[in-house]
């Protein structure tokens, strides 16, 4: 159990511990710092840390040349409604496989989750001409749709994994103490699921967010996230760090604090329950 | 009113049958205790009585209507789970109301119930906290605290005390005799622990591998043991079996005794057994001793008190030949 | 607990997951596969029915693809490399007492939720850029010729790129096991004479064995895919070319729906066999 340690020797891991961490973390920390100089000093040889003329200027430019919320707003709505609508497909599911396990439950999970590795380029061009042929090529609909689809099997994994953790004993209680099993759904399945729901929502949004093959390939103006947004930037306009800077920490700011918010979910969730 | 009769219930997991058919019959107000080794299908039995589980054949009375297809809530039944089962994110009040709040008791009627019952289960003073916050003892509580305010018919308790620490086992074991004693309801009780199916019982099921080995009350039990498997379940610590020459001379095929009806000597005593002491457990009150025979094994026999006895001492067993106990060759109590 | 009619309502529950999926699977697969057996061109109007296997003996003669599988190989190789040996090391590292080890977590852990278009293009322009870029700037103060990285090094600059992004993802799950090693074994070890290096050879690298395991096979799977890293910094030149990235090339630039699909189909076999041995891993943790 815990032991005492040496202050020298935890010093001296500390030391170790927060310069990797720094090192790991440094190119994002440039990113921010680069979004607040101008041009000229974002070039500047040698490069300036922290003592230079703060300005938000870029922040401006960006939203104005390329239209950053409309980006973000498409962002968040397919993120979001693709996590949503796989959660509402997902939860009865998950909760039936959990509570109601049979003889087949084990190979559908493991069947789902096969599905999660075909790889995408593989089915591409069908998917392009389904979309074209339905004429909903670049929308909401396909992106959400598809998003949904790839990360479904996660999701149903990671809500299987926490259902799963929810003591039989519980529902029998419930049971006992006269509960239908609507008042087990409300009153005592719901309360304890929503900590699990929650934690898969988090990370599946963040999967959706960053997601950038389907993104990139199914949409072109209307539909576009900041994943395309920030593709945009490649040459020549990449050149202007600062702007790019910007850009990026637009881009990556939102999802980056709910990302430090899952960090303990992440692990289980990706790894299917594989490594606890 | 709560009498219980199970006839010819059975249950099969697949093709594993887990409990064969069985009779039984529990009475208004009894304690009745199911005890047998882990796997002799007691906790599916209990399960069957709460109907959390359907039976594969037979039937199940409740107050002599037929219950068997009645789902839990309707049996008007209540069960403390070994892992207590509180809901962990209701407070120990909403944990004991729960089960009012279900069948749509008056708000004011369900706070008195809860409020009597916390009082009477000591408590009072963690009403507001999540079962997260309490020790285990208390857990314990909050699920009789459910169970209690239903005024059930029969209350079942599965393995309730096997999660607590030894000392407040003995405290719960009391607590809820005395529960007993004053609601007077049928309970039904489920262990492996044969000292708390003594302790408690007015009447204990010996279950082995789904079969009923025998029924009766405690002192039936460790005085008319039906089969040497009962014999040597009830009684700590453990009869003595001893086959060959010294069984056949009472035309058995073994026979059994226990270690307090066996008088110890260091002298040698005609006709008695002679052994050489080779462990001395010292309890204070009494004293057992495990000591090597050269023609029946390691007997256990207990001494009052102290005894002057220590490792290669030889010494001379006397047993009680009225309390002898004769098995024929299928462990069958000869009468 | 379960009754005919929970059963069949369970069976009601997973039913929309299970059509979603099957279609999500089956009908792209089949059309590719059904794709794979034509010469398909859109762009010059060629669809001539039934090439047989012609796709895939074209497909798999040319150079390019097996240069394509060199690439992939060593581009997936490599990134598992690094990660691997980082992530061990500084899971070892985390797992020591340490000030401020949530925020250090925090920092390590970063990088994952970096949009893979956002890593690739700032590492491409800030960091990797022979003139403007900061390692050009290290180089020059350490006296050094700066190296134009994404010409010069392509394939081992894209795998710095996504190894920086998939450490965390390494570290994290390594950490985890390490955390959930029971101490007493270590204690154990230490009181039977075990040194600091026997105990990690005997002991904590046998714990690890699983989640390395799980992290080769999530991580091929996620890697085998790579795709806006690629496409946003060398666009598959200089020998950057992986296999998903040439059968993109062949089905969305040069419109040779027949030639990629078959690629696809080779693709698609690849992942599942690494599938299974995924699955087998998964598989065994759900029976526990």
């Amino acid at each position: 159990m815990a032991r005492a340690v040496s202050t020298r020797k935890k010093t001296f891991y500390t030391i170790a511990a927060w310069a990797v961490g720094l090192i790991i973390f440094f190119p994002i920390l440039w990113i921010f710092l680069t979004s607040f100089k101008t041009e000229a000093e974002a070039i500047s040889d040698p490069p300036s840390f922290l003592f230079f003329d703060w300005t938000t200027e870029n922040y401006g430019v960006v939203q104005e040349r390329s239209n950053y919320v409309r980006f973000l707003w498409n962002s968040v709505i397919l993120s979001l409604g693709s996590t949503v609508i796989g959660l509402i497909v997902a939860v009865p599911a998950a909760w039936a496989m959990a509570f109601v396990p049979g003889k087949r439950t084990k190979d559908v999970l493991m069947w789902m989750l096969s599905t999660k590795m075909l790889p995408a380029v593989g089915v591409l061009y069908p998917i392009v001409l389904i979309a074209r042929y339905f004429g909903i090529y670049d929308s909401y609909l396909l992106l959400i749709t598809v998003l949904m689809l790839i990360n479904l099997p996660i999701i149903v994994w990671m809500l299987y994994t926490y259902f799963k953790e929810i003591p039989v004993d519980i529902l029998e209680a419930a049971r006992m103490d006269g509960a239908t099993l609507r008042d087990e759904i409300i009153h005592v399945l719901t309360p304890m699921a929503i900590p699990g729901i929650a934690s898969t929502l988090l990370l599946n949004v963040i999967l959706a967010w960053n997601e950038a093959f389907w993104t990139l390939n199914l949409t072109t103006v209307n539909a576009a996230p900041l994943t395309a947004f920030i593709a945009s930037y490649s040459s020549p306009e990449g050149l202007f760090y600062a702007k790019l800077s910007a850009a990026s920490t637009m881009a990556i700011a939102p999802i980056l604090i709910l990302g430090w918010f899952s960090q303990k979910q992440l692990v289980r969730g990706l790894t299917f329950g594989a490594v606890k | 009113m709560g009498s219980i009769t199970l006839r010819k219930v059975s249950k099969s997991f697949g093709a594993t049958q887990v409990i064969p058919p069985l009779d039984l019959e529990i009475n208004d107000g009894e304690f009745v205790v199911f005890v047998g080794p882990s796997g002799c299908g007691k906790s599916t039995l209990l399960r069957l009585i709460a109907g959390l589980e359907d039976v594969s054949s037979g039937m199940i009375e409740i107050d002599g209507a037929d219950a068997t297809l009645t789902p839990p809530a309707k049996r008007g039944l209540a069960m403390v789970f070994q892992s207590y089962a509180l809901y962990p994110h209701m407070s120990v009040r909403r944990n004991i109301a729960f089960p009012l709040k279900m069948a749509g008791v008056d708000a004011k009627v369900a706070e008195e119930k809860v409020t009597a019952a916390a009082s009477v289960l000591n408590l009072t003073d963690y009403l507001e906290r999540k079962p997260g916050q309490l020790s285990g003892g208390q857990r314990q509580r909050v699920a009789i605290g459910r169970a209690i305010v239903r005024e059930p018919k029969a209350f079942l308790f599965d393995e309730p005390l096997s999660n607590l620490d030894a000392a407040l086992r003995v405290n719960m074991r009391l607590e809820i005799s005395e529960l007993h004693q004053d609601l007077a309801t049928t309970m039904i009780y489920v262990t492996h622990d044969q000292v708390e199916a003594m302790t408690m019982a007015d009447k204990i099921v010996v279950l082995r591998a789904g079969y009923i080995e025998q029924v009766g009350s405690p002192l039936e039990l460790y005085n008319n043991p039906a089969n040497r498997f009962v014999a040597g379940f009830i009684g700590s610590p453990k009869m003595n079996f001893i086959e060959g020459e010294s069984a056949a001379r009472h035309k058995a095929h073994a026979i059994g005794i226990r270690p307090e009806h066996c008088a110890l000597s260091a002298e040698k005593v005609a006709g008695a057994w002679e052994g050489t002491v080779e462990v001395a457990e010292h309890l204070g009150s009494d004293t057992f001793f495990h000591i090597e025979t050269a023609d029946k094994g390691v007997l256990t026999v207990r001494a009052i008190g102290e005894f002057g006895l220590r490792h290669g001492d030889k010494c001379w067993i006397t047993p009680d030949e009225s309390r002898i106990h004769r098995f024929d060759e299928d462990g069958k109590t000869i009468g | 607990m379960a009754t005919q009619h929970s059963r069949s309502a369970a069976r009601f529950m997973i039913s929309p997951a299970v059509i979603l999926l099957l279609g999500w699977m089956l009908v792209p697969l089949i059309m590719t596969l059904y794709f794979s057996f034509l010469d398909y061109r859109p762009l010059r109007g060629i669809f001539d029915c039934c090439v047989g296997l012609e796709n895939y003996s074209r497909f798999m003669g040319s150079s390019s693809f097996w240069d394509s599988v060199t690439t992939t190989l060593s581009m997936v190789g490599g990134i598992l490399a690094i990660t691997l040996v980082l992530g061990v090391l500084l899971s070892l590292l985390l797992d020591q007492p340490i000030w401020g080890q949530g925020i250090v977590r925090i920092l390590v852990i970063a990088p994952f939720f970096v949009m893979p278009t956002v890593s690739a293009l700032v590492w491409k322009n800030m960091f990797m850029n022979p003139v403007n870029g900061l390692l050009a700037y290290l180089w020059k103060f350490m006296g050094l010729q700066p190296i134009d990285w994404l010409s010069e090094m392509p394939l081992f600059s894209i795998i710095v790129i996504v190894s920086w992004q998939w450490l965390p993802f390494a570290t994290l799950i390594l950490l985890t096991a390490i955390q959930s090693l029971d101490s007493e074994q270590i204690e154990a070890a230490e009181m039977d004479g075990a040194g600091s290096l026997s105990r990690f050879v005997y002991i904590i690298m046998p714990h690890l064995a699983r989640a390395i395991t799980v992290v080769i096979l999530i991580q091929t799977i996620f890697l085998l895919s790579i795709f806006a890293e690629i496409f946003v910094t060398t666009g598959g030149a200089f020998g950057t070319r992986t296999l998903t990235y040439l059968i993109y090339q062949r089905i969305i630039e040069s419109q040779n729906i027949g030639l990629g699909s078959a690629g696809g189909i080779f693709a698609v076999i690849l992942a599942n066999i690494l599938a299974i041995f995924l699955m087998r891993i998964v598989g065994k943790n759900l029976d526990a």
